[in-house]
C-alpha cells in the first residue's frame, strides 16, 4: 500500500468504528488522517513489536477526541489487529472514548481535556535533552484547541526551552463544536501568534501527504527552536456530506445508511454497485 | 525546636538530588517561598523554572514522569491542586505516572497573604481523585521521611506542607513513617484524637490539658489522608469510643470526612470535627488567625467534652 492508500484505509476505518460505536468524533479524526498517516508511516521512528523502545519518536494526540484516526493507524501498524478497532467505545475495551496511555501500548498520553498535550510534549523533549538521545517528539493539537491558555503556557515553554526536538502540528480545518473558530474566537493570526511566541513557523496543505512529508523535513532541520506546522485541512475529509456540514460531524457517527454512503466514497465504489 | 516543613522538604530534595539523578524538580515561580531553589541551585540542569504556569507545570512534569523521570513540581498549595486540579486528574492521576505534586502555604498559617492564598479545600479535591495518595505531615521530620518515601513511591501523589515555623514533636530516629499507616503517639482511654499537619502538635497539647482532669485522650498522626488507615481507625473507635479529627483545612470533605466515612460505615461512635468551618480566611498573623478560625488545643478541648457527653 501506498501512503494515500493507507490514509484511505484509516479514513475507512474511522467510519466503521464510529458507526459500530454509534457515537465518537468522525470529522476531526479524518481531517488528521494524512498528517497521521504520515507521521506512522514515514516520518516516526517506532516499533510496533516494542511499543516502549527507548530511542522511538512519541506522539501525543493533544486533540484526544480523534482517537479514531489513532486506533487506526495503531492497528494498521502492527500494534494491536485490526478487527479490535470495532471494540471502540464498548465497555471494558482498550479503545477509550479518549486516549488512556494506561489501557493501550503505543500511547504515549492520556488525554481527552483539550490544551494539555503539548506541556506534555515538552516534558518528553525535556528528559530527551537531559538524556542525551536524539528522538523526536510530535504533538497534534487542534486549531480550537489553540483557544486553551495552556497551549500558550506551553508555547512559551518550547521556545524558552529551545526544543529542536519537537514538532507540533495544527489540525487547522477551521471548525470546532459550536461553529467556525473564525465565528467563535478567532485565532488568528494564527502563523504570527506561533511565531511570536518564537517557533518556526511552516504550513501546508494537510491533506497532501508528499507536502506534509518535506515540511516534516524541513521541520526536523531546524535548531535551537521548536517547530510547528499548521496543517491546512477539511472537517469530515474524504467523506462528502461531512465535508459540507462538518459541524453535524464532530461528535456525531454516521448512522449505518451514511455509513454505507461514506464507505462508497472511501472505497470508490460507485452508487449503482451497492 | 521549632521548623517549617517546607524547610524540611528543600533540605531533603537537595540530598535525595545528590543520591539519585533521575529525579528532577519544577516550580512555578515560588522556588524560594517553595525551598525548590537549594535544589535550583545545585542542579541547574535538572531543575525547570516554569514560570508563573501551574497548568502547563503539571503538564510538563508528567511527560518527564513518561520518559521515566521522578518529578516534583512544587508551588503553594492553593496553585497546585485548584488551577492545575484538571491537569493533575488528566496527566497525573489518571494516566499513575511518577509526579509528586509537593505544595507548600497549606491551609491558614499562610497567614498574612490573606484568602486568596489560604488553601483549606485542597485536601477534599485532591482526595476526591482516582489514584493519588495524599500525604500531610506532621513536622519537619517527618517531611523529610515523606519526601524520601515519596521518590521511593512509584505514582502520584500530594504532599501540603506548611509555610509556618511548627514545633517538631519526632525525633529523627522514633519517627516510624510509612505511606498509609497512622502513628500512634500517645496512648489513652477515653477519646482518640487523629489530627493531621500542624495539628498534630495542637491534638498533644490538648492530651496534655485533658490529662489534668483525668481524661485520657489517644492522640494519632494520620499523615495519610488517602488511602485512609481504616483499620486504625476502627480500632480507635472501638478501643476509646469516640474521636476527634483536628485538621488545618475545611471541615468538609479533609481529614474529618475521610474518618466520618469509615467511622460512619463500620464503627459508629460520637465524633467531633475541629477545623475551618465552611469559610474563606484572611489576613492576619498566623498565631492570631489559628485562634480565631478555631484551631486550637482549647477548641479540640472543647470537641473531647463534647464527644464524652454524648458517649453512653
Ligand atoms: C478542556 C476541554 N473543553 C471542552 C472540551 C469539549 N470539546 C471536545 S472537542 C472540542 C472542539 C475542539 O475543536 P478543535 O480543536 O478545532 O478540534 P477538531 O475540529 O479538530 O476536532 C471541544 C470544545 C474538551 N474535550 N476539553
Amino acid at each position: 500500500m501506498n501512503l494515500v492508500e493507507i490514509a484511505g484505509k484509516l479514513r475507512q476505518h474511522i467510519i466503521m468504528m464510529t458507526c459500530a460505536a454509534a457515537s465518537g468524533h468522525p470529522g476531526g479524526s479524518l481531517s488528521a488522517a494524512d498528517i497521521i498517516t504520515a507521521l506512522y508511516f514515514h516520518q516516526m521512528k517506532h516499533d510496533p513489536k516494542n511499543p516502549t523502545w527507548p530511542e522511538r519518536d512519541r506522539f501525543v494526540m493533544s486533540k484526544g477526541h480523534a482517537a479514531p484516526v489513532l486506533y487506526a493507524a495503531l492497528s494498521e501498524s502492527g500494534y494491536f489487529p485490526v478487527n479490535y478497532l470495532k471494540t471502540l467505545r464498548q465497555i471494558g475495551s482498550s479503545l477509550q472514548g479518549h486516549i488512556d496511555m494506561q489501557a493501550l501500548p503505543g500511547i504515549e498520553m492520556s488525554t481527552g481535556s483539550l490544551g494539555q498535550g503539548l506541556s506534555a510534549a515538552n516534558g518528553m523533549a525535556l528528559a530527551a535533552k537531559l538524556d542525551k538521545k536524539d528522538y523526536r517528539i510530535y504533538c497534534l493539537l487542534g486549531d480550537g484547541e489553540c483557544q486553551e491558555g495552556q497551549v500558550w503556557e506551553a508555547a512559551m515553554t518550547s521556545s524558552h526551552r529551545k526544543l529542536d526536538n519537537l514538532t507540533a502540528i495544527i489540525d487547522n480545518n477551521k471548525h470546532q463544536i459550536d461553529g467556525k473558530v473564525e465565528d467563535i474566537k478567532n485565532i488568528e493570526p494564527l502563523a504570527d501568534k506561533w511565531s511570536s511566541f518564537g517557533w518556526e513557523v511552516f504550513a501546508c496543505d494537510g491533506h497532501d501527504i508528499k507536502e506534509i512529508i518535506k515540511t516534516f523535513e524541513q521541520a526536523v532541520k531546524v535548531k535551537g527552536k521548536p517547530t510547528v506546522i499548521i496543517a491546512n485541512t477539511i472537517k469530515g475529509k474524504g467523506v462528502s456530506f461531512m465535508e459540507t456540514r462538518p459541524l453535524d460531524y464532530h461528535g456525531k457517527a454516521p448512522t449505518p445508511e451514511e455509513e454505507k454512503r461514506a464507505m462508497a466514497e472511501l472505497c470508490q465504489i460507485k452508487d449503482f454497485e451497492l | 525546636m521549632m521548623q517549617a516543613t517546607r524547610d524540611a522538604y528543600g533540605k531533603t530534595l537537595l540530598e535525595l538530588g545528590k543520591q539519585n539523578p533521575n529525579i528532577v524538580v519544577l516550580d512555578a515561580d515560588l522556588s524560594a517561598s517553595t525551598k525548590t531553589a537549594s535544589f535550583a541551585k545545585a542542579f541547574p540542569e535538572r531543575f525547570f523554572d516554569m514560570g508563573v504556569a501551574e497548568q502547563d507545570m503539571i503538564g510538563t512534569a508528567a511527560g518527564l514522569a513518561a520518559s521515566g523521570k521522578i518529578a516534583f513540581a512544587s508551588t503553594f498549595a492553593v496553585f497546585g491542586s485548584g488551577r492545575a486540579w484538571d491537569q493533575i486528574r488528566m496527566v497525573v492521576a489518571y494516566t499513575r505516572l511518577n509526579v509528586k505534586v509537593v505544595v507548600t502555604h497549606g491551609g491558614i498559617t499562610t497567614g498574612e497573604d490573606g484568602a486568596s492564598h489560604q488553601a483549606n479545600e485542597d485536601i477534599a479535591i485532591m482526595r476526591a481523585l482516582p489514584n493519588m495518595t495524599v500525604v500531610v505531615p506532621a513536622d519537619a521530620v517527618e517531611t523529610g521521611k515523606v519526601i524520601r518515601a515519596a521518590a521511593e513511591f512509584n505514582g502520584p501523589m500530594y504532599v501540603r506542607l506548611s509555610r509556618a515555623m511548627t514545633p517538631v514533636i519526632y525525633k529523627e530516629e522514633s519517627c516510624d513513617f510509612k505511606i498509609g499507616r497512622g502513628i500512634v503517639l500517645r496512648e489513652g482511654k477515653n477519646v482518640a484524637i487523629i489530627a493531621c499537619g500542624i495539628m498534630v502538635g495542637v491534638a498533644l497539647e490538648a492530651a496534655d490539658k485533658l490529662a489534668a482532669e483525668k481524661i485520657t485522650c489517644r492522640v494519632v498522626d494520620l499523615h495519610t489522608i488517602k488511602p485512609i488507615d481504616k483499620e486504625l481507625i476502627i480500632k480507635c473507635a472501638e478501643e476509646t469510643g469516640a474521636v476527634v479529627t483536628a485538621e488545618e483545612h475545611s471541615i468538609i470533605g479533609g481529614l474529618g470526612g475521610a474518618v466520618a466515612e469509615v467511622l460512619v460505615e463500620n464503627a459508629v461512635v460520637p465524633m467531633a470535627r475541629v477545623g475551618v468551618r465552611d469559610t474563606f480566611g484572611e489576613s492576619g498573623k498566623p498565631e492570631d488567625l489559628l485562634v480565631k478560625y478555631g484551631l486550637t488545643s482549647g477548641e479540640i478541648v472543647t470537641a473531647v467534652k463534647n464527644v464524652l457527653a454524648r458517649k453512653k
